[in-house]
């Protein structure tokens, strides 16, 4: 006989069977049925404020675990509430389920209490979705979207679940993995790249005199850090590491020069520019990476690594396209690199390159102007400062926003999966819950959200989750009083003129709010308390710490290659204007 | 789509026949993709196949909307896409059906019967002052037979749009080059996302 279960029991069960051990979620009428097991289940539930803060702490989550997120909400506003986590997911490649509660069967289509289209909604945005019409069905669902979310590019997948398919009872079973396969005649993801043009490759790679390795996201879902290094160290080429690739290579590595793009050292930029050979792994020609396209790298020929076929060629024909996963390619790189060496082929000297290089490394380093004594704090200070406080392997978290990019330009990343933000989207509200999220799951690390305070506005009410749930995360917000990045837009490209972009330097008092929200609460507006703060927010680790940093209203990121103009047209920091040819 | 063809000799149009899983929702998919990365469709028809679980869904596209790569691999990552075959035009046998009525005084519908046997379409139905007439043939027999109708008033008129499938091979099984691999075809076993 089999073991009959209502379709709620089998979801949990599913979800047990997936090694899931914790959801982010919210119930409510529809879902309801689904948190009744929950009780009884070893699955930790986290209860948000906010839907949102459910999906970006399930993807927070899945950044630094390579294991998918999981968010559990109702139907209706719930579910629309998910959209923004879902889509942001979609953008980054972060593996993630979202399961939301529909109306009843009976309902659908009937514009019932609370109804809305959600596998209609969020079709675009997610990389699969399914509505289970009957609660048999829920197993075989429930394993698909694990299995979608988690292999070929990663993505969000989304499980819309009627109440009574909740409440109806089925035969429990567990498909196994042929049976998940063969469910899915139309997904066979592609992981092993093309003999013959990682050879080509190979042979390119080995000509080549002046080299980037241009890292994407994608080196990091394939946990190809490893092979990348081998790869960088056997032939001495350039790295430069994307927003999404932060950490994937070590910055205090000699060969690696940081992030290319719209604020990108000089240096990585430049680089890239003057290539010969781009060898892209696991990044997608996004345009605030090449600037305008026509302009960008028009020296290079381009090895393209990508598991997703549609990325070969949307934005920039490569020379050699090569679909599969990172590492395995890599791998094999490597293997056809040492086979060429071995049989007598010779690489190109790439050492007039390197000093190249290296010569703008030493004329362009990230540059900002102290603060006068006195003066309002600098945010790039501020950072420094965190950065060489955090304990070893701290993860840092960051919104979206001028802070975001300071962050990305002055953290040292050192190791994978430390550096957790939202790139293709541009999520503002994204660094607080994802913060949550990365915490949960590795409790072991420090985390640090930088946040903005525009940002920070849109989400900080998870905090009440991390205080009740004691997930002590760290939050540095850059106060700047302004939708700081949209003020320095207005500033350099419409002429001064400031719209809408003040967002007051009194109010909120981040202080109390912190402190009603139950963490502990710290302003620094002077220089000489930076450190002490930093300390002790370090220290504290029964609560979450939010510190006030309250910084220059009018400072602005540097470099910066303006919106639609080419990778050429990289703005200096006014201290390095009069070196610019240097950059030819 | 009346009057002139939209997928002439000289317009960029091209067919991909596209077999996917039969479920719900599939052609939402199919559609919504081509809406959200700015794809023009000419024509769209769809039907189930032979097999129960298959769906086949014919598409002729724009290739001046979007690069014919693009559009194949991005159809792809839709995982009830099981495979696209591309139909160039010039290696496939197309068949579009029309059904129009058209004004037929009782002086006129002579002249309209014998175009209806010179085109060799059929009539449907016959009323007091209209005659509805269907056609199926290629894309430009259609608006041949169009054109010749138009003078004489249409009422109302339905296209399919067309379908497609690949020309088959006059040489022996042996022989180097088949109609049918001037068809590039994408099938789920070589297929990555
Ligand atoms: C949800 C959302 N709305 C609007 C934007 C546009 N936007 C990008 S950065 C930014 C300003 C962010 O302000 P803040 O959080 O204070 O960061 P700062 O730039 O000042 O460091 C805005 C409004 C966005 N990225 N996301
Ligand atoms: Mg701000």
């Amino acid at each position: 006989m089999k073991e009959k279960l209502t379709g709620a029991q089998a979801l949990i069960r599913a979800l047990e069977h997936e090694n899931v051990d914790v959801i982010f979620g919210l119930p409510g009428g529809c879902i309801l049925p689904a948190y009744d097991p929950l009780i009884e289940s070893k699955i930790r539930h986290i209860l948000v404020r906010h839907e949102q803060g459910a999906g970006h702490m399930a993807e927070g989550y899945a950044h630094v675990t390579g294991r998918p997120g999981v968010a559990m909400v109702t139907s209706g506003p719930a579910a629309t509430n998910l959209v923004t986590p879902l889509c942001d997911a979609y953008m980054d490649s972060i593996p993630m389920v979202g399961i939301t509660g529909q109306v009843p069967t009976a309902a659908i289509g009937t514009d019932a209490f609370q109804e809305c289209d959600t596998v209609g909604i969020t079709r675009s945005i997610t990389k699969h979705n399914e509505l289970v019409m009957s609660a048999q069905d829920l197993p075989m669902v429930v394993r698909q979207a694990f299995y979608i979310a988690t292999t070929g590019r990663p993505g969000p997948t989304l499980i819309d679940i009627p109440k009574d398919v909740l409440q109806n009872e089925m035969d429990w079973y567990w498909p196994s993995d042929d049976e998940v396969r063969d469910s899915l005649p139309g997904y066979r993801p592609n992981v092993k790249g093309h003999t013959k043009m990682i050879q080509e490759a190979a042979r390119m790679i080995l000509a080549a005199r002046q080299p980037v390795l241009y890292v994407g996201g994608g080196v990091l879902k394939a946990r190809a850090a490893g092979v990348l290094r081998e790869l960088a160290e056997l032939t001495q080429i350039p790295v430069v590491t994307t927003l999404m690739a932060r950490g994937a290579f070590p910055d205090s590595h000699p060969l690696c020069l940081g992030m290319p793009g719209m604020h990108g050292t000089a240096t990585a930029v430049t680089a890239m520019q003057k290539a010969d050979l781009l060898i892209a792994l696991g990044s997608r020609f996004d345009d605030r990476v090449t600037g305008k396209v026509s302009g960008f790298a028009p020296d290079a020929k381009i090895i393209h690594v990508d598991i997703d076929p549609a990325e070969q060629g949307k934005v920039r024909r490569p020379d050699v396209p090569i679909v599969g996963d990172c590492r395995l390619v890599i791998e094999e790189m490597l293997k056809a690199i040492n086979d060429l060496l071995q049989s007598g082929e010779t690489q190109a000297d790439v050492g007039p390159w390197r000093s190249r290089v290296s010569g703008w490394r030493e004329q362009f380093p990230l540059a900002y102007d102290q603060s006068e004594p006195g003066a309002a704090l600098k945010p790039q200070f501020c950072l420094e400062k965190l950065r060489d406080g955090a304990p070893e392997g701290t993860i840092v978290v960051s919104g979206v926003g001028q802070h975001q990019m300071w962050t990305s330009q002055y953290w040292n990343f050192e190791e994978p999966y430390t550096w957790v933000n939202s790139g293709g989207l541009g999520t503002m509200g994204f660094a607080v819950p994802a913060a949550i999220g990365a915490k949960v799951g590795r409790p072991d690390k420090t985390v640090w959200a930088v946040d903005g305070d525009g940002c920070f506005q849109m989400t900080a009410q998870e905090l009440v989750t991390a205080s009740l749930e004691r997930i002590p995360v760290k939050i540095a917000i850059l106060n700047n009083s302004y939708l700081g990045m949209v003020r320095q837009w207005q500033e350099m490209f419409y002429g001064e003129r400031f719209s809408e972009v003040n967002l007051s330097g009194t109010l909120p008092d981040f202080v109390k709010w912190a402190e009603a929200m139950g963490c502990v609460g710290i302003r620094v507006d002077d220089s000489q308390e930076v450190e002490s703060a930093i300390d002790k927010a370090n220290s504290i680790n029964d609560r979450p710490v939010v510190v006030d940093f309250r910084v220059a209203e009018d400072e602005k990121v540097f470099p910066m290659v303006p919106s639609g103009k080419s990778n050429d047209d990289i703005l200096l920091h006014h201290s390095q204007d009069s070196r610019r040819e240097f950059l030819r | 789509m009346s009057g002139s063809n939209p997928y002439g000799q000289d317009s960029q149009h091209h067919v991909l026949s596209v077999l996917v899983q039969n479920r719900p929702g599939v052609l939402a998919r199919v559609s919504a993709l081509f809406a959200r990365r700015g794809y023009n469709i000419f024509s769209l028809a769809v039907a189930p196949t032979e097999h129960p679980d298959y769906s086949r869904i014919t598409i002729v596209v724009d290739l001046a909307s979007a690069p014919l790569e693009q559009m194949t691999k991005q159809l792809f990552k839709l995982i009830d896409v099981v495979r696209i075959s591309e139909l160039d035009p010039r290696f496939s046998v197309e068949r579009e059906l029309i059904m129009v009525t058209v004004k037929a005084t009782a002086e006129q519908r002579s002249q309209i019967v014998e175009l209806t046997n010179i085109f060799e379409a059929r009539i449907l139905s016959v009323g007091i002052e209209a005659l509805t007439v269907s056609l199926d043939g290629s894309p430009s027999a259609i608006d041949d037979f169009m054109k010749a109708l138009h003078q004489y008033g249409i009422v109302e008129s339905q296209r399919t749009g067309l379908v497609a499938l690949p020309k088959l091979d006059r040489a022996a099984p042996s022989a180097t080059s088949s109609a049918t691999s001037s068809n590039a075809t994408h099938s789920s076993q070589g297929k990555a996302r």
